[in-house]
């Protein structure tokens, strides 16, 4: 009791404190709700984690049926990238390219809903969550119909002088890397949402008051205030837009295909468990360094 | 300047608006998919036909109604068993200082960054070597391990938000601490306990890439999709895709209302 009444005296006006120092008594009460959840995350993520490196080290000689053994063989990821480097590339570059028309075409929608929209501001930011209502798959195929050779979009283009008469869209990169930029939009909108609702219009006014340009308040104050979310929207696109496979799988051709598809056809179809669970981890070991190198280039470590 | 404030203003506006348009023309297509007689069954485009007779009979495809059986059963157990451990485990990390809490949270972090096809095949892996049979509950397992983080995120985020001093009044009035959860606590916290769940929902219910690794012979609805994408959709997919989408969307825009109109009489 006195502890709150302490925390009630030193509260500053409007912001939260921290919470107060829990009582003796109590000390084994996070533990214990941490431990049903605790445990399925060691089970079903940790564990099966530990395991891929494990199976991505074994002896590629053996199969499922007769068994593998533990070799060790760190040649494994020689050979992996050896035959799959193209994907891992394509897959960083599609990613990064999608991420970046993201932010792009995600940073006005995001600045228009949170300072602009007034009344309309949560209808807005429904229709942002909206796409999700509908099935990934079916949206995904939906561009197919967009995107196909008899359709509008193509013969727009077709029709334009400096375009060839078999313009195509659907099974080339830029209709993957469109595929991508829809797919993942609403996750650098969202956080970008987040950050510019948060900033004071005032800040902005004033730098208009010290006769600063548009543009000139937009990169002296706008964007440096809203650099949280755009770090967060950025990895929230890019790391699963780095692991997917689906648009390349229905856009593209297996000229298009990024790692995701070669993973999944190494566990699901080749059966070649060892190179798949190499490939998993040159993936998540690829994620990583980009990430871990842009949080230390953006400077900060709030992600985590 | 005013002219200029004006432009800038209208020129974010027409952008957004734009991009807005972008993220709904897949859906529009869906719905015009639903309506349109296709020339051949592998055909993509919009053919002159047009017809109602896939919302007539949606479930007139095979094996249609009985994936949209599964995936809703998953969906179900997955975010139910998701946001009680989620929302416990928010708790333990927004209200109490514990050895191992930054661990945890990386813990809690990781699931999230790594991509579907990792989580989705080194839980293939674990079920294969335990000799577990793949199918409705392995995808269950796979659900509720990717739905977990997110409740945890999102519920924390609503507790962080929660003003401590409307605990500490309570608490000043002689209620005791289970009190303090029950009338207090609990009822704040409820809107973010709802959004996690709706999340898990929609999450579960989209899923592909972790429930194609691990769902054996299992179909859900998104695996139907796939399936059926390889040899020719049926156009009823496009129904439910718009349905489902109509119904989610009047929803929350119901939801919407009634919170603004609530929130004026407060």
């Amino acid at each position: 009791m006195t502890a709150f009444v302490g925390t009630t005296a030193a509260a500053p006006g409007g912001t939260a404190p921290p919470p107060p120092p829990p009582a003796r008594r109590r000390r084994w009460l996070p533990y214990l709700l941490l431990l049903p959840g605790g445990l399925w995350l060691l089970l079903f993520f940790v564990v099966p984690s530990v395991q891929l490196a494990g199976t991505s080290l074994y002896d590629r000689s053996g199969s499922l049926e007769l068994g593998y053994s533990q070799a060790f063989a760190f040649g494994n990821y020689g050979d992996a990238i050896i035959a799959y480097w193209p994907h891992l590339v394509r897959s960083a570059l599609y990613a990064g390219i999608a991420t970046i028309i993201c932010a792009v075409l995600g940073y006005p929608l995001a600045y228009f809903i949170a300072q602009k929209s007034g009344r309309w501001r949560n209808l807005l930011l429904v229709c942002v969550i909206a796409p999700f209502f509908t099935t990934f798959l079916v949206r995904t195929l939906a561009w197919k119909s967009i995107l196909s050779d008899n359709g509008p979009v193509t013969g727009f283009f077709r029709s334009l002088p400096f375009f060839p008469d078999d313009f195509r869209l659907l099974a080339t990169p830029v209709a993957v890397v469109c595929g991508l930029v829809y797919n993942f939009l609403p996750f650098m909108v969202l956080p970008l949402y987040a950050t510019l609702e948060r900033l004071d219009g005032r800040l902005l006014e004033a730098a208009g008051d010290l006769y600063a340009k548009p543009a000139t308040v937009f990169r002296r104050v706008t964007l440096p205030l809203s650099m949280p979310g755009v770090i967060a929207g950025t990895l929230l696109t890019f790391i699963p837009a780095a692991g997917d496979y689906i648009n390349a799988e229905l856009l593209g051709t297996p000229g298009e295909y990024m790692i995701g598809n070669v993973i999944d056809s190494a566990f699901l179809v080749r059966l070649d468990y060892p190179q798949a669970a190499a490939l998993s981890f040159l993936l998540m070991a690829t994620i990583l360094v980009m990430v871990f190198s842009y949080i230390r280039a953006a400077g900060t470590d709030e992600v985590v | 300047m005013r002219f200029w404030r004006w432009v800038a203003d209208h020129w974010v506006m027409v952008v957004g608006l734009l991009v807005l348009a972008y993220l709904f023309l897949p859906i529009v297509v869906v719905f015009l998919l639903s309506v349109n007689r296709p020339a051949n069954r592998l055909s993509y485009d919009l053919s002159p036909s047009w017809t109602l007779e896939y919302w007539a009979d949606p479930f007139g495809a095979a094996g249609l109604g009985a994936a949209l059986r599964v995936s809703v059963g998953i969906a179900l157990v997955a975010t139910l068993v998701a946001t009680v451990l989620g929302t416990l485990m928010a708790f333990a990390l927004a209200r109490h200082r514990f050895r191992g809490r930054a661990t945890t949270n990386v813990l809690i972090f990781l699931p999230m960054a790594t991509p579907e096809v990792v989580m989705g095949s080194s839980l293939l892996a674990l079920f294969v070597t335990l000799r577990v049979p793949l199918g409705f509950w392995t995808v269950v397992v796979a659900h509720i391990l990717f739905c977990l983080s997110f409740v945890v995120v999102t519920v924390k985020a609503r507790l962080a938000g929660l003003d401590p001093r409307l605990q500490e009044a309570a608490m000043d009035l002689y209620a005791n601490e289970w009190q303090t959860f029950r009338r207090v606590t609990l009822p704040l916290v409820l809107p973010g306990i709802a959004a996690a769940a709706l999340l898990s929902l929609s999450l579960s219910f989209d899923d592909f890439i972790i429930t194609n690794f691990n769902s054996g012979t299992t179909v859900t609805f998104p695996m139907y999709v796939w399936g059926a994408a390889q040899r020719g959709i049926p156009r009823e997919v496009n129904v439910v895709g718009t349905a489902v989408f109509l119904l989610a969307f009047v929803l929350v825009v119901i939801v919407q209302l009634r919170s603004r109109r609530k929130a004026r009489y407060v």
